[in-house]
């Protein structure tokens, strides 16, 4: 994408508006939260239900930080200064997960 | 004073003025993105840490909590283990009394991500110079985030309140409702999880709801227009969206998981 700083500005005639993308994501976000909606009633709790929604706000998450956010569209370095810091937290869940025990057993 | 002409006041002047081009002079952007954009980017990156510790520490405390065993039509608020949220949150204003599990929050949820949509309008219009249709869907979030946090509210006020029937307690008595140290529900970290969480990310709603005013008012005094870019927008769009995305993640953890 173009930095807007550098476009000329637009004197008078205003072009019209380019919005199809951003309906498009809309609806896309809007039928994943209906479907979660829909298996939080149909399906029993379970470690497989758990797993469809973290999978299914993984894609919710996806749309948001590329279409919204645009980071789709920015350089590839950016890309990844954002994405490359977020595997720390895959490092927390397993850090929390293994020493969960201690944890509660030096509070409780 | 003296000793400089005014001509080369002026040459001096123009030259300040002028943005530095060269790359090793500040006129490389690194990304190619401006420093604003990017250092939006790095605080959302480290919010996104702070958001990440405290749903991972709600799912850690959870853990630790035996699940609740029978049937969900046979389930009741217990200190013993983690409640469904379901059961929890299971009302609607104005319809007292009536079972909607999780009607309210999947409202929220889209209006919440409304809003998003609006901002992503408003930064479109920014790109075209439109500076009516900036200030149109500048309205439109800014309504949509009121509404959301009023709907925060009513949740809060519905969660501290408590049930009609509220729970026997250990000692005996019957609480309603929720504070830090008891609640009706569950655990007390529940309670408690849920007033940092939802508060947290509340917080972040209303800071959003002030820079979208001040945007709004920029862009009607036209200051964006005169600087030559929304940039301005597209930075605070940024956030918006984060906000926006954090919810999808608290919505998951909290509400349906």
């Amino acid at each position: 994408m173009a930095n807007p700083s550098t476009q000329p500005i637009h004197a008078g005639e205003i072009p019209k508006p380019n919005t199809a993308w951003i309906w498009k994501t809309f609806w896309i976000i809007t039928a994943i939260t209906a479907l979660e909606f829909a298996i939080a009633f149909m399906m029993p709790s379970s470690t497989l239900r758990n797993t469809i929604f973290i999978v299914l706000t993984i894609f919710k998450a996806f749309f948001i930080v590329a279409e919204f956010m645009h980071l789709k569209h920015e350089t590839k370095g950016l890309i990844w200064t954002i994405l490359v810091p977020m595997s720390l937290l895959i490092w927390l869940l397993v850090a929390l997960i293994t020493e969960g025990n201690a944890i509660h057993n030096a509070i409780f | 004073m003296s000793t400089i002409s005014p001509t080369t006041q002026a040459v001096s002047d123009s030259a300040l003025d002028k943005p530095r081009t060269g790359t090793w002079d500040g006129g490389n952007e690194p990304f190619n993105a401006s420093y604003g954009k990017l250092m939006m980017w790095f605080f959302l990156l480290s919010d996104a840490f702070t958001f990440a510790a405290f749903l991972t520490t709600y799912g850690l405390i959870r853990h630790r909590y035996m699940a609740y065993a029978g049937s969900p039509e046979a389930f009741t608020f217990s200190t013993k283990y983690w409640p469904i949220p379901e059961k929890v949150f299971n009302s609607f204003p104005g319809l007292h009394g009536i079972d909607l599990p999780l009607a309210f929050v999947a409202l929220m949820t889209m209006i919440l991500i409304f809003s998003s949509v609006t901002m992503v309008l408003a930064v479109e219009a920014g790109h075209r110079f439109d500076k009516k249709d900036v200030q149109k869907w500048l309205l439109w979030t800014l309504l949509f985030g009121t509404t959301f946090v009023s709907c925060q509210a009513w949740e809060w006020g519905h969660f501290i309140g408590g049930t009609d029937a509220g729970t026997l307690m250990n000692d005996g008595t019957v609480f309603h409702g929720a504070n830090l140290s008891v609640n009706q529900y569950g655990p007390v970290l529940f309670a408690d999880l849920f007033f940092f969480i939802t508060g947290f990310h509340g917080t972040h709603v209303f800071s959003g709801l002030c820079l979208l005013t001040y945007c709004f008012i920029a862009t009607t005094n036209g200051t964006f227009e005169k600087r030559g870019h929304y940039e301005m927008v597209e930075k605070i769009g940024l956030y918006w969206h984060f906000v926006d995305l954090v919810w999808v993640f608290v919505f998951t953890f909290f509400y349906l998981v």
